[in-house]
């Protein structure tokens, strides 16, 4: 069926609310109101108060309390009403969440999922666009999630639902509307990556938000002539190096596009570990594409900062395609 | 609508300390709560005097370099041995990294109780063995765990309670607040004791709060608030009894803020004469929690020497497995790095096992 990715992750919840008892859903505005952007609506109204309930506004509460729920038994599924508005749960995250398993050596398991809209492209003003997903992925012991279509979004879910491990699940707020089909039986494991469109010259790395970007990027560039593969991570954290790998391999050239600025950004991160694995393979330096190093910026100038489809075009044409060419590539 | 206590009281507390025994180990006139029965009276001498012992051990054991780091609770025997023997095993403790005496008083086994501090790894003990959470040392942060436990259990039909330690410093941690609230609004079966010991490393009383009390931090978050005497084992014990049993039976939860006072600086690395009068502390050693409980023993005769000899006599014994425990030499295993970061270790994390298992070859 067709849905969009808020009504692919609604219908997560309630068939996870629905097969299993320990599975609760609270944060702040997810009750009658169903979510500020309705990623819970009829939740409270099918399952009642007892199961998916409104908190008071205090996220290091929400995540506090869902760890001490988790330690008692439950699988607690909490929302951070935004990206940034997450940030006063970070010692709950960070200190507790991420570390009880290792502290007790495997004794205490926190099967527990911190649901975070995030990203930017909505017009969200300040405190409501950030892409904050490398505090999270530079931090071991969390899963760290993000699908790119409603489909990856519901399977994605339920399987960090079932997780025995804390998943932070990055859910891309533009994303959240667009609809496509939605296979339920598909199989959508976590911890790997997609080959979203296959391609020959040039691997573009995208996740979440970014990955329509990259499929459009991918049929601009047909009319240019390289023949563009689009991996789709969907898991940040564990990094599936074996299909990222494999793919440049085959193609010899990377980008990697992200929204989150690219200083100590994830794109550093992939770019090293490629570098270090497909060497011999490459035949240009992993370029980058990501927003710049400034404060998220306001809505009028958002369309500034988010790379869209000729920044990414930009980047490939850097690839070195030329062998005469030499010298520098810049990063975009 | 809060429930009140068998005390009667609704949300405030009382504008001084309750009590059970005086300093001097009398009797108070008019007492707020029963006294604790002669067993009860009398477990509580013996904990205290193998947590006192216990602590000392310790204490002797960073200075051989046994352990890492040790902070003493030594004059807060009251408050950590009254607290714990006040829950039933069902019932869950969430201590705080200067409550090992109440950890071994819960049972926890003496070399899994310090292994933190001896630094083989981050936790000995299993939590669920004993309800012990792990010992938390950031602060504050152990609160909302316990209000989440406490209403995960709630929910599953259970009557467990919650006790959750911490000290006058966590009380500024926004943590602290948030978890009150929450606990206020769920009504959630957990009692929070504050050991106000009078100060946050060397930060005083008088910085951290301008409240009438600490107690009082209660009542914005509709929680019922208690202020007792810290160093009176019976006041601690029937005071959290009562709370526990509250929580129990739906009345939701109860801040208790217990006065009291750390003896020793604030760990074995920390220098307290920078900070602090030594007739401060000699004022507080005349206030000493065990010679209160062990004065009106006597003057009861429930305790003689013979019995408080035999006391002492299982002390040493216990103090002496502690030293013989941490003085054997256990190698934590560095494979064990990589084991319990994730339910399954990912597959870079087995390529960095076993790249160390390599360099360790």
């Amino acid at each position: 069926m067709s849905l969009s990715m808020a009504g692919a992750l609604n219908r997560g919840l309630a068939d996870a609310l629905e097969a299993d008892d320990r599975v609760l859903v609270f944060g702040e505005d997810v009750g009658p109101l169903g979510g500020v952007f309705r990623v819970t609506d009829g939740l409270t109204a099918r399952f009642g108060e007892r199961r998916v309930f409104d908190t008071p506004l205090a996220e290091s509460g929400i995540v506090g309390t869902a760890i001490g729920m988790a330690m008692n038994g439950l699988r607690p599924v909490v929302e951070m009403q935004f990206d940034a508005f997450a940030y006063p749960a970070f010692e709950q995250i960070t200190s507790h969440l991420a570390k009880l398993r290792n502290r007790t050596r495997g004794k205490v398991e926190l099967p527990v999922v911190v649901r975070i809209p995030y990203g930017g492209g909505i017009g969200g003003v300040e405190h409501h666009c950030d892409s904050s997903e490398m505090y999270y992925t530079h931090t071991p012991g969390l899963r760290v999630v993000t699908p790119g279509t409603p489909e990856d979004a519901y399977h994605l879910l339920r399987a960090s639902i079932d997780s025995p491990d804390p998943v932070i699940f990055l859910e891309p707020k533009r994303l959240y509307w667009g609809k496509s089909e939605v296979d339920f039986d598909a199989g959508v494991p976590m911890d790997r990556a997609v080959v979203r469109r296959a391609g020959s010259d040039v691997t573009l790395i995208a996740y979440g938000p970014m990955v329509p970007v990259a499929l459009e990027t991918a049929d601009a560039a047909r009319e240019e002539g390289w023949d563009v593969e689009v991996v789709d991570l969907r898991t940040l954290s564990p990094f599936d190096d074996e299909t990222v790998a494999a793919s440049v391999r085959k193609t010899g050239r990377a980008v990697v596009v992200h929204e989150a600025s690219g200083f100590c950004g994830y794109g550093a991160e992939v770019a090293a570990r490629l570098t270090e694995r497909c060497f011999h393979h490459l035949h240009a330096p992993i370029l980058r594409v990501t927003g710049y190093d400034i404060p998220y910026p306001p809505p009028k100038l958002e369309e500034h900062h988010l790379p869209n489809t000729d920044r990414v075009l930009d980047a490939i044409a850097r690839l070195q395609w030329d062998d005469q060419v030499d010298g520098v590539v810049g990063v975009a | 609508m809060t429930t009140v206590t068998s005390t009667g009281r609704g949300l405030l507390p009382t504008a001084e300390p309750l009590a059970l025994l005086t300093a001097a180990g009398e009797p108070v006139a008019a007492p707020a709560l029963p006294m604790p029965g002669d067993e009860v009276l009398l477990d509580l001498h013996r904990r205290m005097v193998l947590g006192r012992r216990f602590d000392a051990q310790a204490t002797a054991l960073t200075k051989q370099g046994r352990l890492a780091v040790y902070p003493s609770s030594r004059g807060q025997e009251a408050c950590e041995v009254g607290a714990v023997l006040a829950l039933e095993d069902r019932d869950w403790l969430f201590p705080t990294y200067r409550d090992s005496v109440a950890l071994v008083t819960r049972g926890v086994d003496p070399i899994e109780t310090l292994t933190l501090l001896q630094g083989g790894w981050h936790l000995g003990y299993d939590p669920y063995e004993y309800r012990v959470a792990p010992q938390c040392t950031p602060l504050a942060t152990n609160t909302l765990h316990a209000v989440g436990l406490a209403h995960a259990a709630r929910y599953q039909g259970e009557d467990s309670v919650a006790l959750v330690l911490l000290g006058d410093g966590a009380t500024s941690e926004g943590d602290t607040h948030e978890a009150l609230n929450f606990a206020g609004v769920w009504q959630a079966p957990v009692v929070f004791l504050v050991q106000n010991n009078g100060y946050a490393i060397s930060v005083p009383m008088s910085k951290q709060n301008a409240a009438p009390s600490l107690a009082h931090k209660g009542i914005g978050y509709g929680v019922r608030s208690e202020l007792i005497d810290g160093n009176d084992p019976a006041a601690v014990y029937a005071t959290v009894r009562d709370a526990v049993q509250a929580a129990r039976e739906g009345g939701g939860p109860t801040l208790i803020e217990a006065r009291t006072y750390r003896i020793e600086a604030h760990t074995n690395a920390d220098d307290a004469n920078r900070y602090r009068d030594p007739a401060e502390v000699a004022y507080w050693l005349s206030r000493d929690p065990l010679d209160r409980l062990e004065a009106y023993l006597r003057s009861r005769g429930l305790l003689d020497d013979a019995r408080r000899d035999a006391v002492l006599a299982e002390a040493e014994a216990f103090a002496a497995k502690v030293r013989d425990g941490m003085n054997a030499d256990v190698e934590p295993d560095p494979a064990e790095l990589f084991e319990h970061v994730y339910a399954q270790p990912t597959p870079a994390l087995r390529e960095q096992a076993a790249q160390l298992a390599e360099e360790l070859r």
